[in-house]
């Protein structure tokens, strides 16, 4: 695989560091892949702007941050707006349609889906957000496969939680599933 | 419980690497104060340093945890301490004193964007020259950088050894870019790399001189508890390590502290040079902007353009040397950095103004990308 450039955005507090490191270890540890994951984040401990970015390639990674996104996942409209630009043509734009409401305009396809709400309604915790998202993020990238997603986040989540996490990452899944139909 | 990882593919954070490294060079001492973008450098030692039999102390301020981790050192333990931004200004007096006692310690400083508070969650390299000069007075110091998970654990390994060989504080530098990345780290097997440990004293107590002029240069510091009595002090001190006022002994004993490092920068200095054979134009860059560099340098190349790159993973002492020999044979360097150019003017005394040097500088807290260094050659070129 070329470079593979993935942005997880929105504000703090989100776990969107958490689900960037997931994907990297997925690549990394579980599909044999190069992987790189960097973030970055306000001073402040929740709240401002947020993002995790995660490059994977078959090849050596030099430079480690994202230049030309081929998918930015987008939880809130700052976020979306903001990082929008950087996809590259024909990119994917996943969008939590919860908080998104006016969406950007350019040649990239745009996956909108109520993420916070299946979160708080269908597994029953605002908390695994970042998990349901990683869910509709697999399916619909298909970059890295759903069980290598699995396995790292297993690894990842405090112990106790994790039926909750492999509840959310499914409902996130199916999701992925009826975008894609 | 014996550090049994080697061998692992992990992945691992540069300040998680740092941590791991550290523990594979035996330090067994940490004592710090947890501020971004350096504490994960701590909290991963606070588990871990127990679970070895080590000891972890989270202090008041920087300034007591740099004092600690002197006091620790001459009880016989590999030291370290781990800040950012004004976290190092508040260690600079206590580095001194490191230095001046020659006691060998390790200090990681992950460089955020300053001046003062400054950025705390972004990356800069506003403080290489920080580190060669930040504590007053003059002497020769030892400074290594790193630009990956993986040179971070081989760096810090590398620190240590270069400590306990040279008995002086040794810095790390990496930045916030290189801390905060996760990525794949090899774990060297135990055989695969050297520790060094500290001389001990080859004579008895009464006979025993802790600060003798040794052919090396370098002094022989008994480990306290162990029999031999000295006195360590800030203060310009004798052969016994007390106070003097001889000028003579003062002069040769400050003399000594640069050139112990300068007679060893053969030792000390190691580059990293990619494709400088037939290059026309010499990127020199360190950290995470060597990073962006060795992109911009395949860029380059495919465009047919002749560019190499000087990476230097000592910073100091300076590899003045080895740069003069690139400046012979190239038409440029350029230097991109994140700060105002501080590198930048080491590398051009080292060209001696015949050839040019082309600054990049960025200081607002963002990385320099490949384009731009691309996009400068391309200019120069």
């Amino acid at each position: 695989m070329e470079r593979y450039e993935i942005r997880l955005s929105g504000s703090g507090g989100q776990g969107l560091i958490l689900a960037g490191k997931i994907l990297a270890e997925a690549a990394a540890i579980y599909e044999g892949l190069n992987a790189v994951q960097t973030q970055s984040y306000g001073p402040e401990a929740r709240g401002g702007a947020s993002k995790a970015e995660v490059v994977i390639s078959d090849g050596e990674i030099e430079y480690p941050k994202a230049i030309e996104l081929d998918l930015l996942l987008a939880l809130t409209q700052e976020s979306c707006l903001k990082y929008s630009s950087d996809l590259k043509k024909g990119g994917i734009l996943i969008i939590d349609s919860s908080f998104v409401k006016e969406l950007p305009k350019g040649d990239f396809r745009i996956y909108s889906a109520p993420i916070n709400e299946i979160a708080v309604d269908k597994v029953g915790k605002a908390v695994v957000t970042n998990i349901v998202a990683l869910g509709i993020l697999t399916k619909i990238s298909k970059v890295i496969s759903e069980d290598s997603v699995k396995k790292a986040i297993l690894a990842r989540v405090p112990k106790g939680t994790e039926e909750l996490n492999m509840k959310a990452f499914d409902e996130g899944f199916k999701a992925g599933e009826e975008l894609l139909s | 419980m014996e550090n049994d990882s080697s061998g692992q593919i992990r992945m691992m954070q540069g300040n998680q690497a740092c941590a791991e490294g550290a523990l594979a060079a035996g330090c067994r001492f940490f004592a710090g104060y947890p501020i971004t973008p350096s504490s994960e450098i701590a909290e991963h030692l606070s588990v871990a340093l127990p679970k070895l039999g080590g000891k972890f102390i989270q202090m008041e301020d920087e300034i007591a945890a740099m004092g600690a981790i002197i006091g620790a050192s001459l009880a016989g333990m590999k030291s370290l301490t781990a800040t950012s931004g004004p976290g190092f200004s508040l260690k600079q007096e206590n580095i001194g004193y490191a230095g001046m006692a020659e006691v060998p310690c390790v200090v990681i400083n992950v460089m955020r964007g300053g001046p003062s508070t400054g950025m705390p969650t972004l990356p800069a390299q506003m403080d290489v020259q920080q580190a060669r000069w930040g504590s007053h007075g003059d002497r020769g110091v030892i400074v290594l950088v790193a630009d990956s998970a993986q040179e971070s654990y081989e760096q810090t390994i590398r620190a240590f050894n270069l400590a306990e060989k040279y008995m002086t504080p040794v810095i790390l530098l990496l930045d916030e870019i290189v801390g905060h990345t996760t990525e794949k780290v090899i774990i060297p097997e135990r055989s695969e790399y050297e520790i060094i440990d500290r001389k001990k004293p080859d004579l008895p107590p009464d006979k025993y001189l802790p600060y003798r002029e040794t052919e090396d240069l370098i002094p022989v510091l008994a480990t306290f508890g162990t029999g031999y009595k000295y006195n360590v002090t800030g203060l310009c001190h004798n052969e016994t390590g007390f106070p003097t006022n001889d000028p003579a002994i003062i002069g040769a004993q400050i003399k000594r502290l640069t050139d112990k490092i300068i007679i060893h920068k053969k030792d000390i200095i190691r580059n990293r040079m990619v494709m400088l054979e037939d290059a026309e134009i010499a990127i020199f860059a360190y950290g995470s902007v060597a990073r962006s560099a060795r992109s911009a340098l395949a860029k380059c190349r495919e465009a047919g353009i002749k560019a190499g790159l000087f990476q230097p993973t000592v910073l100091w002492p300076f590899p003045e040397d080895d740069i003069r020999e690139v400046a012979g044979r190239v038409k440029g360097f350029v230097v991109p950095e994140m700060n105002m150019g501080q590198m930048a003017r080491e590398v051009e005394r080292a060209c001696r103004r015949d050839t040019p040097v082309h600054r990049l500088n960025r200081v607002d807290g963002q990385p320099i990308t490949p384009g731009e260094i691309v996009d400068l050659i391309k200019g120069v070129v």
